[in-house]
């Protein structure tokens, strides 16, 4: 059986905000509102609604899905929501995709949220109960370790310098001064990254994205309901390929300096795409662009190996010598990303997916790519240390 | 597009605009099942327990009752040295509230000696007393183990990893 064809015509979003006065569900309506708004339609023309949202311990409400139903407009309608910790916001635009590839659906509404800023004293308190609970949390960590044991491991295993990875904190928080939902855009040094307050070595504070709160939203489509609603192909971004992929929680027993889990949820989306040559020199030229997850620094680099853009341990210097600027031969997150703009963990995704599409559409105003832009990925990365989750966009008259 | 949204500072949110606090009393007991408490029953004897798969044949640690990978039965409990090699560390500040520490805390992966195809460990903690420029990838390590008559059964039988003399 044939996939049915998939465009998304129409993003929202809310500001990125260390705190907003909002609650979670009207932040989703804000960022569900834009998006139907943005796509001409109402929620009477909705066939199904999929929310995306992480651990129910940021908010302190249980079974958070039920509680977003309202503002993500799912009210009486097909509703669910997917949840792979960070991997979500993109896990959630795939769930929007299979419901219509199938023929379930035609109208689906996404939307991705979260509110961080509830949890006292800080988000880390909530963060910690993804640790083992019986052999890892009597230790005490906290989720930075994690992070500087993986970025270690990656550092060692390569010989890669500091000062490459800190390239993508300043690539990243400069490109965010662009973007009208931003938190954290900043003209920022490498000296300034490095010489920043270490928190946990290798990890210095402006290694690390900002959490956040926030929301974004989708609108998608069949092929056909786009034409019955008139909506131009300018307007519309196809879903190519999806991919995800778990590994093990036990990710002491793992590789730490290579994601294989992101291997093979991009190989998953490359070749649903039809791409079947994963070659990094072929892979850059057949995409424009990516926005791979980049909650710290090194995780953009370590995503851009896994996603096979760049050979294992040559991401860094790339970004270093700026191939990955946003005017560079292949730019890596335009957005701004999770460092720049900021890490409300499904959203922040969101987030990628909908630069993703704003590029193709050429509405990404201050941001736009200065070329030609007609395929682009978005990847997020979760739960411990685990999950991969990719989608590749194509723009709406691309063949 | 408009975005939009309302930020509060951390006064307006603290002091100013009307919240509601709620504080759950939650409490949880693990009971630690099959594999994981003959790990920590072993080390309150001061051993550390890895498992077998008869189907890929490698050696894991921590153990556990099947093979994620065949699926198939996991059924033999192995002794592992009380020795490994350091994985990767860290030096780190930042406590779980994010206020810091004057020495830092050094937590590290540790692959356990006699584990087999990849080599496979735990996280735990490096003696704090050890040089910053002796710690390496790769440093061979050895259990520190609290006295007999106060372990029990908990990862922190074990009070840290230190250097082994060459
Ligand atoms: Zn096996």
């Amino acid at each position: 059986m044939k996939n049915r064809k998939v465009g998304i015509v129409s993003v929202g979003l809310t500001k990125f905000m260390r705190r907003a006065k909002e609650t979670p569900k009207e932040l989703a309506y804000y960022a569900a509102k834009t998006a139907l708004d943005e796509a001409g339609i109402t929620r009477r023309d909705v066939d199904a609604a999929i929310i995306g949202s992480a651990p129910d311990a940021f908010d302190g409400v249980h079974q958070k899905h039920e509680y977003l139903t309202d503002g993500a407009g799912g009210v009486n309608l097909p509703t669910m929501r997917g949840y792979v910790g960070g991997g979500t916001g993109v896990f959630s635009p795939i769930q929007g995709w299979y419901s219509i590839a199938s023929g379930m659906h035609d109208v689906v509404l996404v939307t991705t949220e979260e509110k961080m800023s509830s949890v006292l004293p800080s988000a880390q308190a909530a963060f910690n109960t993804i640790f083992d609970n019986m052999i890892e949390r009597p230790l005490g960590p906290n989720l930075v370790w994690i992070f500087a044991l993986e970025m270690r491991r990656y550092m060692e295993t390569y010989g890669i310098p500091k000062e490459h990875i800190a390239a993508v904190s300043v690539k990243n928080k400069g490109n965010a001064l662009d973007h009208p939902s931003a938190m954290l855009g900043q003209k920022l040094t490498i000296e300034d990254v490095l010489n920043s307050e270490v928190l946990a070595e290798p990890v210095h504070l402006l290694d690390i994205s900002p959490v956040a709160d926030g929301a974004v939203s989708f609108v998608m489509m069949s092929e056909e309901k786009i034409k019955e609603f008139g909506i131009s192909l300018d307007d519309v971004a196809w879903v190519e390929g999806v991919g995800w992929n778990v590994d093990t929680t036990m990710w002491t027993n793992r590789d730490l300096s290579y994601p294989k889990y992101v291997e093979k949820a991009a190989k998953q989306a490359y070749t649903m795409a039809g791409q079947k040559d994963h070659s990094p020199e072929t892979l850059r030229k057949w995409l424009s662009f990516a926005e791979p997850y980049d909650p710290f620094n090194y995780k953009e680099l370590h995503h851009l190996e896994g996603l096979q853009l760049f050979e294992k341990g040559k991401a860094p210097l790339a970004a270093y010598e700026g191939v990955t600027a946003r005017d560079g031969d292949f730019p890596v997150t335009p957005s701004g990303g999770l460092l720049g703009v900021g890490n409300p963990i499904a959203a922040a995704a969101g987030m990628k997916v909908a630069e993703v599409y704003l590029q193709l559409t050429g509405k990404a105003e201050k941001r736009q790519i200065p070329k030609d832009v007609t395929r682009g990925l978005a990847q997020a990365w979760g739960d411990l240390m685990q999950v991969g989750t990719v989608i590749i966009l194509k723009g709406g008259r691309v063949e | 597009m408009k975005v939009r949204g309302t930020k509060l500072s951390h006064d307006e949110f603290m002091n100013k605009v009307i919240s509601v606090d709620h504080h759950p009393e939650i409490e949880y007991a693990w009971a630690t099942g099959i594999a994981i408490s003959k790990f920590l029953e072993g080390l309150k004897q001061g051993k550390i327990y890895g498992a077998k798969c008869n189907d890929c044949n490698r050696v894991v640690c921590p153990p556990r009752i099947f093979c994620e990978e065949c699926f198939s039965p996991m059924v033999e409990y192995v002794e592992l040295p009380d020795t490994g090699v350091v994985n990767t560390f860290s030096l780190a500040y930042i406590r779980t509230d994010a206020s810091r520490r004057e020495k830092p805390e050094i937590p590290a992966v540790i692959d356990i000696d006699g584990t087999t195809l990849t080599p496979s460990g735990f996280l735990h903690l490096l003696d704090e007393n050890i040089s910053h420029d002796e710690i390496k990838v790769g440093m061979k390590v050895k259990a520190v183990w609290k006295p007999e008559n106060e372990r029990t059964g908990s990862i922190t039988d074990i009070m840290y990893f230190t250097k082994m003399e060459e």
